[in-house]
């Protein structure tokens, strides 16, 4: 079932704040075209594991290797430049310009003029953002500005793609259209996204991977986890 | 994109620029014309703060630093070389060497914006004080007395390669307005381009631009230095306008008044910036020329009133009423089409109403 080679691997990862230990000896694998989510409750950990292997957050100790490059402790565009797309939990956008130019500025970091123009439109095409082309992105609903930032995500092209809670505060619809651009990177992209809505999950991923104070608890099947006593004890049940 | 049209008006404001320059001389009194040098070279210096904080979102308060250093710079310069346009370069190139290198300790030391604002201002201050402290015979760069407090003589501007034709205060007026029209071009070719539109997305969030693959420190030090060699350029017409350099190049007077050009003139534009120095260094002289009230109080006044009730500034605020008016106006018209397309009856309700 494992296919290809491993893209991202942690090893003995911690991240102390004070002597809190919001990310615990933590081992983990990610295989090529694997789309995996990342589950547990608040405070679990989640965002501070994502932001150790974004380059966020200097590591306390142990590794991140991405494609056999040992990036711990490496500037966030260092690892962005190896081709990582990040959505980061609190949106990141430019908010004083237009959802265009946001994407524009993602699509030129790679590209020449011309191509990052018609990368641009196409993006925008893709993520139906054309009603709000011209829009300043301050000026959007929070689902809106999700998407410019999922769009600047995907205007990069990266091979391996991190999505903090992409669908979060988004509508119904708006969180089932995520859920199928998701797969469409997928096709081309290693992922990893952290979630709590079940749904979602469900329409997402195989394989899960359940963050508990700081250290992994399971790696399973959404349905192994979710008849699992103890992981229904400290996440699902909480959130009934 | 919107781009290419801003740059479009940036080509018509330097435009009307050329105009001016044309008629000042014919129009003007020649004693105006001789003190606006002086205020070109202010103007250069606020359109470089308006680059860095305006497009940059660099707070830098000590800009003046780099003014300063391009005024003594032009001025040891010109008086060793015996001319001034390998001074002029020198000059342009001494003030962008120091914000390179204070810029890479800042930058690449990850020191917050706050702290930023902090460094530069305390920078000039010390550049204040330590050239306050040269007078003497002892203190010389070569033929060049630095002259303490008292300062020390700034040259003419002469014609390249012959450095007895001296340049009379008509024709520098012209020198200095061209330099002032081409420096903003080029800052508003600048603020168009890829390197230019990714400091701004760094100004709107620099945790973006990074996991871009962006490099911000780069980024920022390149405009920090652009805004440097510019402010530095600006130092020179300001010492040729006046012919003599002091320290209050470096005074925290103003860096205080290139902060508050750029308040009043907006963020965001490169012409607000230039055209308040030049609107403010008129009102301080005219209210210099009364008794009444405190020039510094009413500066005050000034300042606070923009903060509170204009904050973006004059440009940006009147080109917002104008995008807001055109909008109004394209509403209304598409509602008249489309009254006047409805049936008869649709009319009447309108009225109604
Ligand atoms: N910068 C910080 N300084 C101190 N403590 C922090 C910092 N960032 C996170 N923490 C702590 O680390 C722990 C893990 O937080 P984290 O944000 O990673 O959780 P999470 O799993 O993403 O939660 P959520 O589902 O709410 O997003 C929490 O106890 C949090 O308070
Ligand atoms: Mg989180």
């Amino acid at each position: 079932m494992r296919r290809g080679e491993v893209v991202l691997e942690t090893r003995n990862l911690s991240m102390a704040f004070g002597g809190v230990r919001a990310v615990d000896r933590v081992d983990f694998t990610l295989w090529d075209g694997e789309l995996r989510c990342l589950i547990g409750p608040n405070g679990a950990g989640k965002s501070t594991f994502f932001k150790c292997l974004t380059g966020q957050l200097r590591p306390t100790e142990g590794d991140v290797v991405i494609r056999d490059v040992h990036v711990a402790g490496r500037e966030p565009h260092e690892i962005a430049a190896l081709g990582v797309g990040i959505k980061t939990q609190v949106p990141n956008v430019f908010d004083g310009l237009s959802a265009e130019e946001n994407i524009w500025i993602a699509a030129r970091r790679w590209h020449g003029a011309e191509r990052a123009r018609t990368l641009t439109r196409e993006t925008i095409e893709r993520l139906q953002l054309g009603e709000v082309r011209t829009r300043i992105v301050g000026t959007l609903a929070h689902g809106q500005r999700q998407w410019v930032e999922l769009g600047m995500v995907v205007a990069a092209d990266p091979w391996l793609v991190l999505l903090d809670e992409p669908a979060a505060g988004m509508t119904h619809e708006e969180t089932g259209r995520t859920a199928e651009l998701i797969r469409e990177i997928n096709r081309s992209a290693a992922m990893i996204v952290v979630e709590h809505d079940m749904q979602f999950i469900r329409m997402i991923s195989r394989t899960v991977t359940l963050f508990h104070e700081g250290r992994i608890l399971m790696e399973d099947s959404m349905d192994a986890i979710s008849a699992d006593p103890v992981a229904r004890e400290i996440y699902l049940g909480h959130r009934a | 994109m919107r781009l290419a049209r801003d740059f479009r008006g940036t080509l018509i404001v330097a435009a009307l620029a050329v105009l001016f320059t044309l008629i000042a001389p014919v129009t003007l009194e020649f004693f105006t014309i001789i003190t606006l040098t002086q205020v070109i070279g202010l103007a250069i210096l606020g359109l470089s703060l308006a680059l860095i904080w305006g497009f940059g979102g660099i707070l830098c308060f000590g800009q003046t630093a780099f003014f300063g250093l391009g005024a003594y710079a032009y001025a040891i310069a010109a008086t060793n070389i015996g001319g001034s346009t390998g001074a002029i370069l020198i000059a342009v190139l001494v003030a962008a060497a120091f914000a390179a290198i204070l810029g890479y300790f800042v930058f690449y030391g990850r020191v917050s914006d706050v702290y930023l604002a902090v460094i530069t201002l305390t920078v000039s201050l010390i550049l204040y004080s330590l050239i306050r402290r040269t007078s003497g015979p002892e203190y010389k760069i070569g033929d060049a007395l630095l002259g303490g407090f008292n300062g020390t003589g700034a040259p003419p501007l002469n014609i390249p390669g012959d450095a007895s034709a001296m340049l009379f205060p008509e024709h520098i007026f012209y020198v200095a307005m061209a330099a002032l029209i081409l420096v903003y071009i080029l800052c508003g070719r600048v603020v168009t381009t890829h390197f230019g539109r990714v400091c701004v997305a760094i100004r709107e969030n620099e945790t973006r631009a990074e996991l871009l693959a962006y490099d911000t420190r780069l980024y920022k030090l390149g405009i920090f230095t652009l805004g440097a060699a510019i402010a530095g350029l600006g130092g020179v017409f300001f010492a040729v306008g006046i012919s003599r350099v002091t320290p209050d190049v470096f005074g925290l007077g103003q860096s205080a008044l290139t902060i508050i050009w750029v308040i009043v003139g907006g963020r965001g534009t490169l012409i607000g910036p230039i055209l308040a120095t030049f609107a403010l260094y008129y009102l301080t002289a005219a209210l210099g020329t009364q008794q009444l009230l405190n020039t510094n109080l009413i500066l005050g006044i000034i300042l606070v009133i923009f903060v509170l009730a204009v904050p973006r500034g004059v440009i940006p605020t009147l080109t917002g009423w104008a995008a807001t008016r055109r909008q109004r106006r394209a509403l209304r018209a598409r509602e008249r089409r489309l009254r006047l397309r409805r049936p008869r009856g649709g009319e009447v309700a309108g009225e109604a109403e």
